[in-house]
This record gives structure tokens, C-alpha cells and sequence, in this order.
């Protein structure tokens, strides 16, 4: 059977960003956070976060904008504001770059999706499928977000300081979700790794067929889904709760000690299956 | 995907024909095959008073031959004289195509009698009912909000409330048949928009007609307006019938349901179909997708999803 992939040492976990137990087949490869080429892309452009930017968007398609962003970014803008989105579909979709992008307004579906690096800022509410597969960077909406916030999201903080709609962080592979208000059901469908916090309440069947992840909840749990159940909120996780929802402003008052902490059973799926390249092998 | 949409002022009515079409425009890209709009107006005075929209062909029939327009005139000839023999007094008549017609009337008989006679003018050949109430007015044809509401004069309608609904036919054919809203006969004015399937359509729809109950099209969004219909008749209230809905109807469905004087939506418990809820004292809105609010109102507003679930019914 193969071991796990080997972690290497380095800052991150110095910061205790990875420090979850890894058990069973799970793969993760962390990146050398020393190596500096490990965030930026043979593409990326050299931005200068004090170059600033704005673009009205009023009478323009996403499209456009999207492509606006790029030419922006190739001219070194490292801050670009985006007025009157309008609660328009697939604007700052796709972005590889470090960027702090800021939207004055709401955002549609698909807001940000595929993103790798930048900083993102909401200051209204996004639609269905906001941060969709991140990789890496943050997106902070302040309103409400819709449903499958964060789906299958890799890396990156996503966080939302109003309440999320149903499916939230559906195959989550990594990274955190952060969430001031409460969840609809089937949060965490089939979550695979990363962390989910949600200061308020949980819809039905929490954490359904998870492969593995810790989901934090502030407020009550309708139902677990088949597979979650509840584990024990060690020091680790109320230092890693209090320093993330510091770091957003969204601690609440009577602090961490409350929030119930969810895993996966591992009951439903075998870890210890062999791949049909290992049966192989064994063969 | 389909779009729906739906709107009430409470307390006042406004504009609700120029608003929904603009509302429907905005979500023009779930569903180009055709447009729907339900709109309340506001009820006549005399209690015999009524108003209906029927259509006598399709717009595609216009197409078939040059006899076709000779036909539709007769069709109609036919219908007025029905609605005579009936005992309706017919006090306008309102062309909003060669093919759709809104008529107001007067009628003294009791409901059964009025269930007659739409059976009668159905029983002509191409005849359908769109509508019949003393609030609702039921407009539906192929093409997008802006082409449907010029056709039909949409534009100023002042109302209370209203539901739209723009098509991306994916079960059955692209025709006014089967455009959204449906409404529920012989029960005046409700109305129904959904978006989503329900799985338990045929089981469902051989319980009510089991009952008695009529379905004009072979589409599972029809069921829901026979379904609220009869639970609204069996003395049920509109929140309960929605609630009752969740649990005794299949499948993946959002909905919004409107009588004479409500507005109601209904999400089921995957929360698979979407819904953006706008709410302040005196208007809600409700659409799939937020453009379709800010498109009524353009500023940026605190909007939520409803949970899986979710009930809301507001008065007029």
C-alpha cells in the first residue's frame, strides 16, 4: 500500500496551516512555501499593488471586462476597483495572478471562479457558485452568497460574512470556507479535504458521503449527513478558528469553545482499497 | 434551466406589465422558446364580471395556409356565439393578436355554469382557455419578453401582483400550450411558475383527475396549479397547500404560486433550483436569478436565497 506523499517541511506549517492527521490513501502535496515559483505562473505579470484602477461596467459585457482586467494587469495594475457589476454571471473568472480586486456591488454566478492568487473583495452579495474551483488568494463577500459557494474549491480562504445558500463547499478538495451566518443542506457533499466554519446554523444532512475535511459549526445542525460525525474540538482547532475568524472580523462573542467539529466516519468509503494499478502489482 | 419570476405590491398597485417584462428580459438567457406573463389587474366592480383570454390557434398555424385567418374568424364567430347560447354578455373584445383575444363579460349563472360554458367554447376545434377570473390575465406566446409583451400591449398594465416565466422547453414542444403560467380550471385565478421536474407527475396527475380535476398540456408544471387549486378547494390555505406540496410532490422543483389577492413560492428539499428574494414592506420580488430584481430595480439591495423547504406567502 503506498504512504502518503511526503510534506515538506516549511513555513506553512510553522504557521500550523497543515497539521490536520492525515489517514487512510489521502494525497496532498504541499508546496515548498520558501520557493518562491511555487506562486506565480510563467505568465503571471509583475503588478504593483499601489496602481490603481477603475472600471465602470455599467455598459459593459463580462466578457469585456474580463478581458479589461487582463490588459490591466499586463500594464502592472496590482489594485483594480470594478464599479456597477450589477449582480451580472462570470465576472473576474480565471485570474492567475496576485491582484487585489475589488467590486463595488454584486456579483451573479460563477463570480471568481478558477482564480489563482488574487485578493477579491465583494462588498455586495454573489449568486450560485461563487470562488468555484480557487486555488489560491482570498474572496471576502460582506452580503449573502448563494448556493455551492466554493464548490470544489482547492486553496485559498473564501469567506462570506452573511449566510449561504445549499451545497456549500460541495467537493471541496482544500483550502477554507468561512461563513458568518448560517448553511443549507447538503453542505459539504462529498467534501474531500479543506475546513468549512460557520458561525451560525447547519441545514440538513451536514457533511454527506465526506471523504475526509473538518467542518466547524457555531450554531445548531439540522441533520449529518451518511459518513459525518462529531469529533472532538482539540486546542489546534480553537486556535485555528480564533486566528481565521479574527482575521476576518467575524469572532463571535462568546468566542470558539462552542462550535461542534465534524469529520468524516470513513466508514462508507474504503481507504484501504488498492488501486487497480497496486492489485496489479500484488498480483 | 427556465426563468420564473414573480412580483407583488402590497397595499398598491403599480405598473406590473412593464415591470415584469423587464424582470423576464433580464432572464432571457434561461429560456428563449417562449414568455409567459400571469398579471393581477385590478378586479371589476360588479360581481358577475369577468375576464378571459382564449386563443383560437397557434402563432405557428398562421403559417399553414392561406385559408388560415378565414379559419381563426370563424373560430371566434364560434365562440361568441357559445358564450350567447350560455348566457354571457360579452362587453369588450380585445384582439391582442390575429389569434389571442381578451374579452371582458358579464355572467349571472353559478360556478358550475361557468365551468360549462369554458367546456363548451373548448370543445371548438383550436379553442383553448388561457385565463378566466376576475384578477387574472394570462399572456403566453413564443419569443422573448420584449416581442410578447409589444404583441400583446403589455406595457402600462397596472396591477398588484404577477408571476413570468421564460421557456427553455426541454420535455415537451415549443408551442403556447406549453408555456408557463399555467393556470388551474375551472378554479379562477391561480397561477402557477416553475422551474425544476417532478418525478411523480403521472401518479400525481391521475389522483386529480381521478378527482375530476382537467390538464390542458402534458407538462409536470401543470400539475402544480391543479394541485394548489384543489388543495385550496378542499379548504387548505395557500401556505399549507405549498407545504403539503413539498411533501407529497417528487422531484427537483422551485415554484411560485399567485391567487387573486397572494403570492406564495414553494422550494423543495434539495434546493436544487434556484430563487433570489428581495423584500421590503410594500414589494417582494422573486426571480432565479438576482439580474432579473436589479433589473426593476437597479441600485444594489440586500437580497437572500430561501432555504431548502423554504414557504413564503405574502398578501396583496
Amino acid at each position: 500500500m503506498a504512504g502518503l506523499t511526503k510534506v515538506v517541511d516549511g513555513r506553512s506549517h510553522d504557521m500550523g496551516l497543515h497539521n490536520e492527521q492525515l489517514s487512510g490513501r489521502t494525497m496532498q502535496v504541499f508546496f515548498d512555501t520558501t520557493d518562491e515559483e511555487n506562486y506565480t505562473y510563467a505568465w503571471s505579470h509583475d503588478v504593483d499593488f499601489n496602481k490603481r484602477a477603475e472600471i465602470d461596467m455599467q455598459d459593459m459585457t463580462p466578457t469585456e471586462v474580463n478581458i479589461k482586467i487582463r490588459e490591466l494587469l499586463e500594464a502592472g495594475n496590482g489594485t483594480i476597483v470594478i464599479k456597477n457589476p450589477s449582480s451580472r454571471h462570470s465576472i473576474g473568472v480565471g485570474i492567475l495572478n496576485k491582484l487585489n480586486l475589488i467590486f463595488e456591488g454584486s456579483l451573479g454566478y460563477f463570480g471568481c471562479g478558477l482564480i489563482d492568487g488574487p485578493n477579491v473583495r465583494v462588498t455586495g452579495r454573489v449568486g450560485w457558485s461563487c470562488g468555484e474551483n480557487m486555488m489560491a488568494g482570498t474572496i471576502v463577500v460582506e452580503k449573502n452568497a448563494g448556493s455551492t459557494f466554493g464548490a470544489a474549491i482547492r486553496g485559498g480562504d473564501l469567506v462570506c460574512k452573511g449566510s449561504v445558500g445549499s451545497r456549500t463547499g460541495i467537493d471541496q478538495k482544500g483550502g477554507s470556507i468561512i461563513v458568518g451566518g448560517d448553511t443549507s443542506a447538503l453542505t459539504g457533499f462529498m467534501m474531500q479535504r479543506g475546513r468549512m466554519v460557520f458561525c451560525g446554523n447547519a441545514g440538513k444532512n451536514l457533511g454527506d458521503s465526506m471523504y475526509d475535511g473538518t467542518i466547524y459549526v457555531g450554531g445548531d445542525i439540522a441533520s449529518l449527513g451518511v459518513d459525518a460525525v462529531p469529533a472532538e474540538l482539540t486546542a489546534q482547532d480553537k486556535a485555528w478558528l480564533t486566528r481565521k475568524l479574527t482575521q476576518y472580523d467575524l469572532m463571535p462573542e462568546n468566542g470558539v469553545d462552542h462550535f461542534t467539529k465534524i469529520v468524516a466516519g470513513k466508514t462508507l468509503w474504503n481507504y484501504d482499497n488498492l488501486e487497480p494499478h497496486e492489485k496489479k502489482i500484488v498480483l | 434551466m427556465c426563468g420564473i419570476a414573480g412580483l407583488i405590491h402590497r397595499g398598491k398597485t403599480s405598473n406590473i406589465g412593464s415591470e415584469m417584462t423587464d424582470m423576464l428580459q433580464a432572464l432571457k438567457h434561461r429560456g428563449p422558446d417562449s414568455t409567459g406573463f400571469a398579471i393581477y389587474g385590478k378586479p371589476p366592480s360588479a360581481e358577475n364580471e369577468f375576464v378571459m383570454r382564449f386563443k383560437v390557434a397557434e402563432s405557428e398555424d398562421l403559417a399553414k395556409g392561406s385559408n388560415i385567418s378565414e379559419t381563426i374568424i370563424k373560430r371566434r364567430k364560434k365562440v361568441n356565439k357559445r358564450m350567447k347560447e350560455r348566457g354571457a354578455t360579452i362587453i369588450s373584445e380585445d384582439d391582442a393578436t390575429e389569434y389571442a383575444y381578451r374579452y371582458t363579460f358579464t355572467f349571472d349563472g353559478n360556478d358550475a355554469d361557468l365551468e360549462g360554458m369554458t367546456r363548451y367554447i373548448e370543445e371548438l376545434e383550436g379553442a383553448e382557455i388561457l385565463s378566466m377570473g376576475r384578477g387574472l390575465e394570462l399572456i403566453k406566446d413564443l419569443g422573448d419578453a420584449g416581442v410578447v409583451a409589444n404583441q400583446y400591449g403589455l406595457q402600462g398594465f397596472q396591477g398588484t401582483h404577477a408571476l413570468g416565466h421564460t421557456r427553455m422547453a426541454t420535455e415537451s414542444d415549443v408551442d403556447i400550450r406549453s408555456a408557463h403560467p399555467y393556470w388551474a380550471f375551472p378554479y379562477n385565478d391561480i397561477s402557477v411558475v416553475h422551474n425544476g421536474q417532478i418525478t411523480n407527475y403521472w401518479i400525481m396527475r391521475r389522483q386529480m383527475e381521478y378527482k375530476g380535476h382537467r390538464f390542458m398540456s402534458n407538462c409536470d408544471s401543470e400539475l402544480l396549479a391543479v394541485y394548489t387549486a384543489d388543495k385550496l378547494n378542499d379548504g387548505y390555505t395557500l401556505e399549507d397547500s405549498l407545504r403539503q406540496s413539498i411533501e407529497e410532490i417528487d422531484g427537483v422543483f422551485t415554484y411560485c404560486v399567485a391567487t387573486k389577492d397572494s403570492l406564495g413560492m414553494a422550494k423543495d428539499t434539495m434546493a436544487a433550483k434556484p430563487m433570489v428574494l428581495y423584500e421590503t414592506d410594500d414589494l417582494v420580488i422573486l426571480a432565479s436569478e438576482e439580474g432579473a430584481i436589479r433589473a426593476m430595480i437597479p441600485h444594489e439591495i440586500d437580497t437572500y436565497d430561501p432555504y431548502d423547504e423554504e414557504v413564503r406567502v405574502w398578501q396583496a
